[in-house]
């Protein structure tokens, strides 16, 4: 197969187009990632929006959503523009800024959500990630407040006061390793809450990271009853659980926690059935220092932009429509990029990556292109490698290296 | 055995020899001359990120009497105050030689780090709400010497499950020595993850062999675990009257520091079912066996 692009857009057979042949790989849309930590501006010992864009553009992805905890926070239009501007001159893949729904995160009072609206980076997606919106009063208030610009709330659904101190998922294992326990409830009960806000002031609601079987189940019975709510799920709840947190080594710490391999696999079920939206990685670099301690003083946190799609084919199979429509066409649309999450075909833009899904390789901590190594793959073989990615019709990665 | 982090990491056959060591440590220690030639040389680092008096002094002096060089590395004033990371700490014992590193700390599974990074053994004397082994070996060795033996026995822990660390020791060895473990307390202090659960302490206690009363912080008060101490110890406490419905050869336990008056009353404490000195006295016997084994005695 042959895909021609001219003008950053795909076309037909046309004099004076760039072709580019697929040569047996597979071509799907570039990936959209709804939840990424880049880190900048604040902690560029971590990852920068530079090295978070190489690492993207490795994964797949021709854009990445920029979560709202940097330091500063991202609660203003002036940052916002920052990272947006940092993403632009980097080049790899867009970076769309998400922007803070409070004042530094602290659930108190709103930011300015509409001058991140209308400022250069056109902000849609709001979240304080990293914390709960948990006052109703203010979460309703956000989730109608962004009607005005087709805004969406994506809310970390942790209930604060069930997980304090919580180190990993409240069952067995948490029992036996003696660490707090974060309960399935803390998450079940705030989704619960918010898809009954968001129905109430007829609002649009993304729920992010979700992660237990009871979750899945509160959001198909809000989508079956007509509630506006999407969800992801991260690669690393699809594939792993608390048992690893045994060997207390860090890197296995992430909020919200593994859990069960049933709720492994109602998460799963929730992707093949549609109650999961969309595939986004949370990628979360974090440095040494903070991984390289004791669990409870560790920082939680998984890399996932370069392994997020091998997952996928490890978990669902080669089933390319699936993977295309959660981890490309569907988080375009919730991020509202209409640049991206297009089918390869004529006039739409030449975004896409082409992979080998028969490749495996082995996870090298210190391969993969983040400042931060913080993968809880090492050493793990999976399949399908990434060898040519297209933003716009220019070369990103070639033959699985990043062209800058 | 290279590492002591876990009591679930011992065998029947493992945990009956360190108990079988420290009784022939426990007859040296009745000697005029109470030291052992054993571990001439060898250096164990006693790293103590929480103030533990009892612990720390009962493996210093196991130690010592085993002619090991002891270095006594306590958190405060030292370059962890200053910031310095456990690893950083740990290459810094390493590089003094250390044969084994005895540590106390505040968090969950710190010791199955520094394992990672020290060569020589690590033995766990407490971490958070984890596990203390080597509490759970000397608890072991005293309900052997009081009772006889260990297997068939029953065994009520009672209090603060979910924050105890000598509690999940306690489960996880006396079962696999044979014992059947019921755990007691209110629900929102005993987990159903770790074994046999009871409410109700007045029902099991005229059929418990052994009872073993767990410390209970004041501030679990502050976070709802609890109404009140006053409405803990009468549902919960151990007093004269409860005593009373023990089978006549049942012994009472508390690893300390206890609440007197919360938890146990003097009364209890004082009497002669309570095993409480023998245990600090055996804790000695039972670290001495663990260093011997551990550092390559045998």
């Amino acid at each position: 197969m042959k895909i021609y692009i001219r003008d950053g857009l795909i076309v037909d057979k046309a004099a004076g187009a760039q072709v580019v042949d697929t040569d047996g790989l597979v071509a799907l849309p570039g990936l959209v990632d709804l939840h990424t930590h880049l880190r900048e501006p604040g902690r560029e010992d971590a990852e920068t929006v530079l090295t978070g864009s190489r690492a993207a553009a490795l994964g797949g992805y021709t854009a990445v959503c920029a979560m709202a905890n940097t330091s500063p926070v991202a609660d203003t239009a002036g940052v916002v523009e920052q990272v947006y501007r940092l993403g632009q001159e980097a080049g790899l893949v867009d970076v769309q800024p998400i922007g803070a729904v409070t004042v530094g995160l602290a659930g108190e009072r709103l930011a300015e959500l509409g001058a991140m609206a209308e400022s250069a980076a056109r902000v849609r997606v709001f979240s304080d990630d990293g914390f709960c919106v948990h006052d109703p009063r203010l979460m309703r208030r956000a989730l109608e407040y962004v009607k005005a610009f087709n805004g969406v709330i994506a809310q970390h659904a942790e209930e604060p006061r069930l997980t304090e101190g919580a180190q990993m998922h409240e069952g067995d294992v948490s029992q036996r390793l003696g660490l707090t326990g974060w309960p399935a409830v803390a998450e079940e009960s705030i989704i619960a809450r918010d898809v009954l806000l968001a129905e109430h002031v007829g609002s649009r609601l993304h729920v992010c990271h979700v992660s237990t079987a009871g979750s899945v189940e509160v959001i198909r019975q809000a989508k079956a009853r007509g509630v506006q709510v999407t969800a992801e799920v991260t690669p690393h709840h699809l594939l792993l659980t608390h048992e690893l947190a045994t060997s207390y080594d860090p890197v296995y710490k992430v909020n919200p926690p593994l859990r069960t391999a049933s709720d492994v696999e109602a998460l799963r079920q929730g992707v093949l059935d549609g109650t999961i939206d969309i595939i986004a990685t949370d990628h979360a670099p974090h440095t040494s220092e903070d991984k390289e301690c004791e669990w409870a003083y560790a920082r939680p946190g998984m890399l996932g932009l370069e392994t997020a799609l091998p997952i996928a084919i490890h978990v669902f199979g080669e089933q390319w429509d699936l993977i295309s429509e959660r981890m490309s066409y569907a988080p375009a649309r919730i991020a509202q990029l209409s640049g991206h999450g297009h089918p390869l075909t004529p006039g739409n833009p030449a975004n896409f990556t082409l992979i080998d899904p028969t490749a495996k390789w082995a996870v090298d901590p210190h391969g993969l292109a983040s400042l931060s190594h913080n993968t809880p793959y090492a050493g793990m073989t999976l399949p399908g490698r990434v060898v040519h990615t297209y933003l716009r019709g220019v070369q990103t990665v070639e033959n699985g290296k990043v062209t800058k | 055995m290279k590492h002591l982090l876990s009591a679930g990491d011992l065998t029947a056959a493992a945990a009956t020899e360190i108990l079988d060591i420290a009784a022939e440590m426990a007859a040296v220690q009745g000697r005029e001359i109470k030291k052992l030639p054993t571990l001439r040389g060898r250096t164990v680092v006693n790293l103590f990120y929480e103030d533990s008096t009892r612990t720390r002094i009962s493996f210093e002096a196991a130690a010592k009497r085993l002619s090991a060089d002891v270095i006594n590395f306590s958190a405060k004033g030292s370059s962890v105050e200053k910031g310095e990371s456990l690893k950083d700490t740990a290459w810094t014992l390493q590089a003094m030689g250390a044969d084994a590193v005895v540590i106390r700390h505040p968090a969950s599974g710190a010791p199955y780090r520094l394992a990672n990074w020290v060569n020589g053994s690590v033995l766990n004397a407490g971490d958070g709400t984890h596990e203390h082994p080597t509490q759970a070996l000397l608890d072991a060795y005293t309900i052997r010497s009081r009772m006889g033996r260990i297997d068939g026995l029953r065994v009520a822990i009672v209090g603060d499950v979910l924050h105890s660390r000598v509690a999940r020791s306690n489960a996880l060895l006396l079962k696999t020595l044979g014992a059947k473990v019921t755990l007691v307390g209110p629900p929102t202090l005993v987990p159903q993850e770790l074994g046999d659960v009871s409410y109700d302490l007045d029902a099991l206690l005229p059929d418990s062999d052994v009872v073993m009363m767990l410390r209970v912080q004041k501030e679990r008060m502050h976070s709802s675990y609890l109404p009140s101490a006053r409405e803990y110890s009468r549902r919960y406490g151990l007093d004269g009257a409860r005593l009373r419905r023990l089978p006549e050869h049942a012994i009472v336990m508390h690893p300390g520091p206890m609440n007197r008056g919360m938890e146990i009353t003097p009364e209890v404490a004082d009497s002669p079912r309570s095993t409480i000195v023998e245990q600090v006295t055996n804790g000695v016997s039972v670290r001495m066996a663990c260093l011997y084994l551990l550092l390559g005695g045998k």
